[in-house]
């Protein structure tokens, strides 16, 4: 009986992940045929694949440029991030005030603006002082809006470092700094690698900002993908070419993190 | 002294976040009360709340409203019921257990624009996409999704997006759940309706209120999505209020009503959001 069931529930639990991962499967298979290939009725599942399509994106659209664009501008928002946040997380967490809990409920409400509410007022900010098209610009943009959620999971993480040890390093007259670097870094090494990472897949996958705000200078990936959207929308295997190549890195990358960036998604409150 | 440092540390933080928030802000209530259309240059008169009445006016507002709604909502619910039933389903050990979960959660990492034009393309497209294959493997008329169900179209995007999400904070919660508690109940002979609602259920709360809030902060602003695959149409069958904000600036060149639609969104997720987390903060400090 309970065999049965065993192999019951491998089944539905294999078929569901299937399903769930068809998409980007079809996706990957498609990038490796040709355009009649493609759109073949009935769908073709065996085929001889074919790198014509890469080849073609990297000479029509110079996929490395966008790539060097999004691993800039999404390692250097996190860097960022990370050091504006960190300290204010610990100051938090280690400094509560009666209006800690609204300001972090503050911080977390700014993330609640929709993007194109801001647009205009940012592309004009923008503007004036130069900052459109350039990685400076997205990479300012993409660390304010990681920020709110930076913050809050960070302070949840530091908030759980018993606070006897800090105690103990403060009585032997350590510095902030040496508080910082031997007791707050290696315990809290988890929650800091956890945050970066989600900061990571966040800014790599950032649309709105980088479609509005860039374009062939400091275009990202997204910006890529969304000019193979209307005049190219039917050549498919182009398209899943690029996108393919624009989605397997973080893919890859999300894959070996899991664990970290789900403890990182929940703020530390679902153990 | 403590308090300088604390003070000090913080203030990068809550100074960046208030520039970030107050400059568009202040910005916004300017060009909302003045007339201000790129397309016709001019005196930018003070026009008190006529940018307002018209974008409150517009016969897309509402729907938009709706539409945004609409769109959390059942995606909530969606990510909800599909992923609690799927973290179930994978939570104890069988073969191939971690390439299940590795396939699981991989949508999420797929960007906004190319979740939107592979599902537009490959898979709703009425022709040549697998839906209308299968539809037609089993003698149905393939649907034109874009066409005929616009908004549904936009939460299945969404929702496939977001359901490895949720269905992995289940999963990781799921693993705390009190082992000893559990096999009481089934010798006591709980059947699976008991355990379901009296031990998993309360055990998962807390991660239902991480996941509702989580979503709602991302599901606000939905853009990619509608952007790449209806444009909000056909009428305003997938407008959401964000995209109506979008249309109105950029493509009506109309920076005044744009602002003053900017503004209201600011103002719906505010009411949305002191709902949400006063709520969601109680049962986080748990």
């Amino acid at each position: 009986m309970d065999k049965t069931l065993l192999w019951v529930r491998t089944g539905a639990a294999w078929l569901v992940a299937l399903l769930i991962f068809f998409p980007i499967l079809w996706l990957g298979m498609t990038a490796f045929k040709t355009e009649l290939q493609a759109i073949s009725v009935p769908p073709k599942f065996f085929f001889t694949p074919t790198l014509e399509n890469f080849i073609e994106v990297q000479s029509r659209s110079d996929y490395l440029l966008y790539a060097k664009n999004s691993l800039i501008t999404s390692v250097a928002s996190t860097l960022l991030g990370l050091l504006i946040a960190a300290p204010a997380a610990y100051s938090m967490a280690f400094f509560q005030t009666r209006r800690t809990k609204d300001l972090l409920v503050w911080m977390l409400s700014t993330k609640m603006m929709p993007a194109v509410g801001v647009l205009i007022p940012v592309y004009v900010v923008y503007q004036q002082f130069q900052l459109l098209d350039t990685r400076l610009g997205l990479t300012i943009i993409f660390t304010m809006s990681n920020l709110p959620i930076m913050v809050w999971m960070l302070y949840s993480y530091f908030k759980d470092i018993p606070r006897e040890i800090l105690e103990a390093a403060r009585m032997d007259g350590a510095t902030l700094y040496d508080e910082f670097r031997h007791v707050i870094l290696p315990l809290g090494i988890g929650g800091l690698a956890s945050t970066a990472l989600l900061c990571l897949v966040l800014s790599w996958n950032e649309s709105f900002w980088s479609l509005n705000l860039s374009s062939a200078k400091a275009g990202t990936l997204a910006t890529l993908i969304a000019s193979y959207s209307s005049p190219e929308g039917l050549f498919w295997a182009k398209l899943s070419a690029a996108s393919l190549m624009a989605i397997a890195p973080i893919i890859v990358f999300g894959w070996f993190c899991q664990k970290q960036l789900v403890q990182g998604l929940t703020f530390g409150a679902v153990k | 002294m403590k308090k300088f440092t604390a003070r000090f540390l913080l203030t990068p933080a809550v100074g960046s976040l208030f520039l970030w928030m107050i400059v568009p802000l202040v910005m916004s209530i300017y060009f909302s009360l003045i007339r201000y259309n790129l397309m016709s240059p001019g005196e930018h008169e003070y026009i008190g709340l006529m940018n307002y009445e018209f974008f409150v006016t517009d016969p897309a507002f509402w729907p938009a409203v709706l539409n945004t709604f609409l769109l959390i909502g059942s995606v909530i619910v969606i990510t909800l019921v599909f992923g609690m039933a799927l973290a179930l389903l994978v939570n104890d050990k069988f073969p191939g257990q971690s390439i299940v979960r590795v396939l699981l959660i991989s949508p999420f990492f797929v960007m906004p624009a190319v979740n939107a034009l592979l599902w537009k393309h490959m898979m709703m497209n009425p022709i040549y996409g697998v839906l209308a294959q299968v539809w037609r493997f089993f003698g149905a008329q393939p649907v034109n999704w874009l066409e005929s169900y616009p908004l549904l179209s936009v939460i299945i995007m969404v929702s496939w997006q977001w359901l490895p999400f949720a269905c992995l904070i289940f999963i990781t919660s799921l693993q705390s759940m009190d082992r000893e508690q559990l096999e009481a109940a089934r010798m006591d002979g709980a059947n699976y309706v008991q355990q379901f609602r009296y031990l998993y259920l309360p055990h998962l709360s807390r991660s239902v209120a991480v996941v509702v809030m989580i979503e709602m902060i991302f599901l606000l602003s939905v853009f990619a999505e509608i952007f790449t695959t209806t444009g909000g149409g056909p009428g305003f069958a997938s407008t959401n209020v964000a995209f109506l904000i979008f249309v109105q600036g950029l493509m009506n060149f109309d920076v005044g009503v744009a602002s003053a639609g900017g503004l209201f969104a600011v103002l719906l997720a505010n009411i949305a959001s002191v709902f949400l987390i006063r709520i969601i903060g109680k049962s986080l400090e748990k």
